[in-house]
């Protein structure tokens, strides 16, 4: 591919379904991983 | 310059994984994320101590074995695979690491079924470890080239990632373990579906990852025209970095700043019960259950946060930041911080996310220093800091509070000295991230016909450093 200064891209498959789809399989594990800590998390104010 | 292509064109090299035309980079952070996201798992090791304790007849001693080992492994692999790592692509170390990590849960298994201690040590510590240092370094130049306007940031999410994981992975293994068993049996399933979940879950980085074309750039971005004076637009090789003072002043400034987080990280559960323990709020063992947990979240939000903000800040401010604010909230902690509970949380959290940002913001200075050109190799070789600091944090703060316990001191008296020694380590820190110059001419590669270096790292190749220079007067 040439360097977009120098020629201007041809016009490219948006690939929106992929983005979702695999920011949503490393996002919801993070998710409950982080959900998990904020309810320990939480221990120190409760008790 | 590039870094030397594979000749071959198996389906892991290089030259397979150059992004087509219009390939958005916003795709490549999960790919290391997949990879970061599952080899965190490592620091959830604790949660196969007590069932493997009881099951096979272990000391805790004998229990940290394999974790231990699989951090010695990862320093050595980053170190001694960087090169390698830079020359075949991320493809490639990715699907290495995929199955050096999935392969050691396996092997474990095995080990764990027949009572054989050896072969969890050998798959999870040794095997699985190499898995862990070629992942970690797999993305890092990648990320770099596909994001030379926000190295920081790119960097960030996947280090991020790297912390994250011990978020997943600590309650998934438990409840794991509730629902196949605590006996060698229940291990031995648990460890057979860490590996086979995880080399599922990391071959979406494998297939995943692409490399930018040559010349690529974000559109609409133009590399500055006025450098800052530490952003280098020379090359440096792996080799040659190493003889530069400015990698062993970040090796240093790394290794007293991981050091000094640890320094809270590895007592903190008993430091806040006693540094409250005869005032009017004493600290349940639950609520300090509940202050390791927020420091882990800060851990990994100072991660991505501390470093995009470096984008913005510049590198060396951002480190100045790390090592003298840390330094000054170490003071505080040991002075004022056994009277008020919300400084000395407060405190810590602080001095948890510089811990987590120095580890993410490295690369990126890394870059800044020596250019993209085996910056993930320069990595591999400054992450021995990290094994080193990983030693002597532990060796400091507890060395320091049995003296101190021997000497009769209770309450926050027991850690005064530790605090004192974590203050100092992170002055000489900040001193070494003084220290810090852009790097000689004489390190730098020779550019080449065309101008060899990555477009991606910075302005066109063939343009001068600031200093005036880029071609090697030696």
């Amino acid at each position: 591919m040439a360097p977009s200064s120098a020629s201007p891209e041809p016009a490219a498959p948006r690939r929106t379904w992929l983005a979702v789809l695999v920011w949503l399989w490393v996002g919801l594990p993070f998710a409950y991983g982080l959900y998990e800590l904020v309810l320990k998390a939480t221990q120190l104010f409760t008790d | 310059m590039r870094s030397p292509q594979v000749p071959d064109g198996g389906l892991l090299s290089r030259s397979r994984t150059v992004a087509p035309a219009g390939w958005s980079r916003w795709l490549v952070p999960p790919a290391a994320l997949s990879v970061h996201l599952s080899i965190g798992q490592a620091y959830a090791w604790s949660v196969f101590k007590p069932p493997l304790e009881k099951a096979l007849g272990l000391s805790g001693t004998a229990s940290a074995l394999p974790f231990q080992l699989a951090i010695v492994m990862l320093g050595l692999s980053a170190a001694f695979g960087g090169t390698l790592v830079e020359r075949k692509g991320p493809r490639w170390a990715m699907a290495v690491s995929l199955l050096c990590f999935a392969s050691g849960f396996l092997l474990s298994a095995l080990g764990a079924a027949t009572e054989q201690f050896w072969l969890i040590v050998l798959g999870y510590g040794f095997v699985g470890g190499i898995g862990l240092g070629i992942g970690y370094i797999s993305p890092v130049s990648t990320l770099i080239k596909w994001f030379p306007d926000r190295p920081g940031l790119a960097t960030g999410i996947a280090i991020m990632g790297f912390g994250g994981g011990a978020l997943i992975a600590s309650p998934w293994s438990s409840q794991m373990l509730e629902s196949f068993g605590a006996d060698s049996a229940g291990i031995a399933t648990a460890f057979l579906m860490h590996g086979l979940a995880y080399a599922v879950f990391m071959a979406l980085g494998v297939l995943l990852v692409r490399v930018p074309a040559d010349g690529w750039r974000p559109p609409g971005w133009t590399p500055p025209t006025e450098q800052r004076a530490m952003v280098s637009t020379a090359q440096v090789s792996a080799r040659n970095a190493l003889r530069t003072p400015q990698f062993w002043c970040l090796w240093v400034v790394l290794c007293m700043n991981v050091t000094a987080g640890i320094g809270i990280l590895e007592k903190a559960a008993p430091m806040i019960r006693d540094f409250f323990a005869d005032t009017s709020t004493p600290v349940s063992v639950s609520a300090a259950a509940g202050f390791v947990a927020l420091l882990s979240l800060t851990n990994m939000g100072g991660r991505l946060v501390w470093s995009a903000t470096s984008d913005a800040i510049g590198r060396k401010n951002m480190y100045r930041v790390y090592l003298g604010v840390g330094a000054l909230l170490y003071l505080l902690i040991a002075t004022t911080g056994g009277s008020s509970k919300p400084v000395f949380v407060l405190s810590a959290l602080a001095i948890l996310s510089f811990y987590g940002g120095g580890f993410s913001t490295a690369p990126a200075y890394l870059k800044d220093l020596f250019g993209t050109f085996q910056v993930g190799a320069i990595h591999g070789r400054l992450l021995t800091a990290w094994s080193t600091a990983g030693v002597l944090g532990p060796l400091i703060v507890n060395r320091v509070a049995d003296s101190q316990e021997a000497a009769g001191r209770s309450g926050p008296g027991l850690y005064s000295l530790s605090l004192y020694i974590m203050m100092g380590l992170l002055v000489v820190g900040f001193v070494a991230n003084e220290c810090i110059r852009p790097v000689h001419p004489r390190f730098h590669e020779p550019a080449t016909e065309g101008g060899a270096a990555d477009a991606s790292a910075g302005p066109a190749n063939g343009t001068e450093a600031p200093d005036g220079s880029q071609q090697r007067l030696a």
